[in-house]
């Protein structure tokens, strides 16, 4: 049966067959067509965001949190331009997405006509694909086409760009399973041979360490599942990548926690000082390796990657296996129990002496003041007074917040940990806990901010309120762009060019004024109480948590450092800690 | 790999097998790309190429299969060889990429590109300049009493070899139209 309707109806109609029920989005000229379908019905539920950029990171919450793919529509021109950051966002970090923009209409294209803008032609680097769609007859399909490019292979951002006068055409309506398959089928099973080849690899290995990454988060909870079993039989310790984060829980026997430029001594050397090591799901990004040609010299690489490009891109691997993560950890997990189970346990109990010794640095000791928050206490108290929520979600900003969260902050599950960073975007946050919040109505969602990410995108409070979506908003504020600040300390003389905010708003008042709650703390006595009251309302809360101004993120590897030259807490020198080659570096 | 047991070719990147893969020396590789000839693909390729960093010596494009609209891009880049896998790799996940053939590894292959030479002069330089495209066998397709339009077709080698001769004996304008590659034999 064909049925034949407008764009606008198509629009609605294939975003319903694809399962999509939620839609961020912010209305104008060029897509007031959709707007009038998605008003003509009730299965779709549109969020009306305060920013196009918002839209873009409330979806890459919703789909972040639950694995499924975020949808957004904007208008076109400066509506498609401010979608631009968080397509680039959800691009880096591999986030499924399909954003729908609106355009002028076919014959007004390239006569610079009202908001228009190359849109196919702005968004062709950062999206993983997009289409300009001239004929309603295509549109469906398109649509459809989107949903498959986003959610195969390794996960990104499409967009589909559509003039207002193929809405307001008619067209025959595609369903998904007839649309036209695109040639675009990534494998994702791994090569047997290769598979085996790690295998032999695991059983020989005195000195191994998985190092995973979102892929495992994006390839889903079953592989998660995989991973755990994996890493608890073989007895190997595990490090993750900020992205990878929950994929093996916090409060495992094996976890060493996060690695990288802020990660933990124990992670780093581990790494430095492997002699196997398992990459599932990570891309070997610079604030992983630090020096790339002193990065874990002795070990030989296994790289396990969906996206053939990622392999050999940054640090050359022994052995390289293209395939989704879950699957390969699958085959190989079975084909490793139908030999034995084998390791070299004598080696690996050794070398769980040496991860021990270092883990008895304790790299993430700070001294508590009785007079000032320090922003690591704070969040140490946040960890124990939620940590045994059942359905907690936390988001960051980007910035010495972020790192302190992942650093202080525990992840038992996948899916739970919404964060910036390959973009490293500031303003992330915010958006994404109104769309993780969107997407899971009764959970706990925590967005831990800087003050200075959370005004990039404080216009969202709108939303949060109309929405009755009760985010709780925690900036550690230092009235610095922290991060920023701390490398002014270590690189630049202590010159603080530009790197403090004066005139901040009254974060209560300011929340007052959108309808929403304000809690201000300053005395560390007082933050336990304050804690709770913000949990116990029902309601957004901003959450002002005065802390001390000047504190350092640690451990640091300087920029252009192997991952053996770490510096740790307190007492670490910072002058001059970063050499010429590494200044350059950001 | 070898240390590995690992057939070679087992896996996506085994050109690594053939060359060193640290070595800092620039090579000539030409890459047939074949594309979903979709609006704004050409673009999508080239911004690849400026928006990584890449070289691209030359470029050739057309529609080689009308009915399943299927396009041939012929590129001949420049770099160390981590570069040229980098390379192929990006161009393979790009949605509209059906196909990257690296024809400089993939076995023996046939390069050629046509140009078009405008010559103007007259007595012994335009006698030479005729005497010598017949050695090189390339066409008058143009003539007025003082110049006249070459057309020639060959390796990229044998262009720049014309011309350079031609370059003395009056050449005004030259038109390339870039490097069409196939690989030999049966596939």
């Amino acid at each position: 049966m064909t049925r034949q309707m407008t764009g606008a109806k198509m629009v609605v109609q294939a975003l319903k067959d694809q399962g999509v029920d939620t839609v961020f989005g912010y209305p104008g000229g060029a897509v007031l067509p959709i707007y009038d379908e998605i008003f003509l019905q009730n299965d779709i539920r549109h969020y009306l965001v305060r920013h196009e950029q918002g839209a873009v990171h409330a979806a890459e919450g919703y789909a972040r949190s639950t694995g499924k793919p975020g949808v957004v529509l904007v208008t076109s021109g400066p509506g498609a331009t401010n979608a631009v950051t968080g397509l680039t966002d959800a691009l880096m970090d591999s986030i499924p997405i399909v954003v729908l923009t609106g355009q002028v209409p076919t014959f007004l294209i390239g006569t610079d006509g009202f908001q228009e803008a190359d849109t196919v032609g702005i968004t062709r680097p950062c999206t993983k694909h997009n289409w300009l769609v001239k004929d309603p007859e295509d549109l469906s399909g398109r649509i459809h086409q989107a949903f498959h490019v986003a959610t195969n292979g390794r996960p990104g951002p499409v967009l589909v760009d559509i003039p207002k006068d193929v809405q307001f055409a008619t067209g025959t309506y595609t369903p998904p399973e007839k649309a036209r398959t695109l040639h675009y089928q990534p494998k994702t099973k791994g090569d047997p041979e290769a598979i085996e080849a790690l295998v032999e690899l695991i059983e020989q290995a005195e000195r191994p360490i998985f190092y995973t990454g979102g892929g495992v988060i994006n390839s889903g909870p079953e592989a998660s599942e995989t991973l755990r079993e994996f890493v608890d039989t073989s007895g190997f310790p595990i490090t993750s990548t900020l992205m990878g984060l929950g994929a093996y829980p916090a409060n495992g026997k094996n976890w060493l926690g996060m690695l990288g430029m802020h990660g933990l001594y124990e992670a780093n050397l581990a790494m430095h000082g492997c002699d196997l090591m398992i990459n599932v799901g990570a891309r070997f990004d610079d604030r992983i390796t630090g020096r790339v040609q002193d990065f874990s010299p002795k070990s030989q690489k296994v790289h396990i990657d969906i996206d053939p490009s990622s392999i050999n891109k940054v640090i050359h691997v022994d052995l390289p296996i293209v395939g989704d993560v879950g699957s390969v950890l699958a085959d190989a997990l079975i084909l490793w129990k139908s030999r034995g189970s084998k390791t070299r346990a004598d080696s690996i109990q050794k070398w769980w002496y040496q991860i021990k010794e270092w883990k008895k640095v304790d790299c993430l000791a700070f001294t508590q003041s009785k007079k000032t928050i320090k922003p690591q206490h704070a969040l140490t108290r946040l960890e124990a007074l939620t940590k045994d929520h059942p359905k907690r979600y936390i988001c960051t900003e980007v910035g010495q917040h972020q790192m302190w969260a992942a650093q202080f902050l525990g992840f038992n599950e996948p899916n739970r940990w919404m964060t910036s960073g390959g973009l490293g975007t500031m303003g992330y946050g915010f958006p994404a806990s109104i769309g993780v919040q969107v997407a899971h109505p009764d959970a706990l969602v925590i967005n831990v901010a800087g003050e200075a990410s959370w005004l990039m995108n404080m216009q969202e409070m709108g939303t949060a309120v109309q929405f009755r979506l009760p985010v709780k908003q925690f900036i550690l504020n230092n009235e610095r762009l922290g991060m920023v600040r701390q490398w002014q300390e270590l690189l630049h003389g202590e010159r603080y060019s530009h790197s403090w905010s004066e005139a901040l708003p009254d974060f209560v008042k300011l929340a007052e004024a959108f309808g929403a709650k304000g809690i201000m703390i300053s005395d560390p006595a007082d933050l336990d109480d304050a804690i709770m009251e913000m949990l116990e309302y029902d309601g957004p809360v901003i959450f002002d948590c005065l802390v001390e101004k000047h504190e350092n993120c640690f451990p640091m590897i300087p920029s252009g450092e192997a991952h053996n030259k770490m510096l740790l807490g307190e007492g670490a020198p910072t002058q001059d800690v970063i050499g010429t080659s590494g200044a350059v570096l950001v | 790999m070898s240390a590995l047991k690992i057939k070679k070719g087992t896996s996506r990147h085994s050109a690594y097998d053939l060359r060193d893969p640290h070595a800092e020396t620039e090579e000539r590789h030409t890459l047939a790309v074949v594309v979903d000839n979709e609006a704004g693909v050409l673009a999508r390729v080239i911004g690849l190429f400026s928006g990584r960093g890449y070289n691209i010596e030359s470029l050739t494009v057309a529609e080689t299969d009308h009915t399943g609209h299927v396009s041939r891009i012929t590129v001949v880049t420049t770099g160390t060889p981590s570069v040229i896998e980098q390379i192929k790799a990006q161009l393979g996940r790009l949605v509209p990429v059906h196909d990257v053939h690296d024809l400089t590894v993939e076995g023996a292959s046939v390069e050629r590109e046509l140009a078009l030479f405008k010559v103007s002069g007259n007595g012994n330089d335009r006698i030479e300049s005729l005497r010598l495209a017949e050695i090189f066998r390339a066409n008058v397709v143009d003539s007025t009493l003082e110049s006249f339009v070459f057309e020639m077709t060959g390796t990229p080698q044998k262009i720049d070899a014309f011309a350079e001769l031609m370059r003395p004996l009056g050449l005004v304008e030259m038109a390339r139209t870039g490097v069409a590659a196939l690989s030999r034999g049966m596939d």
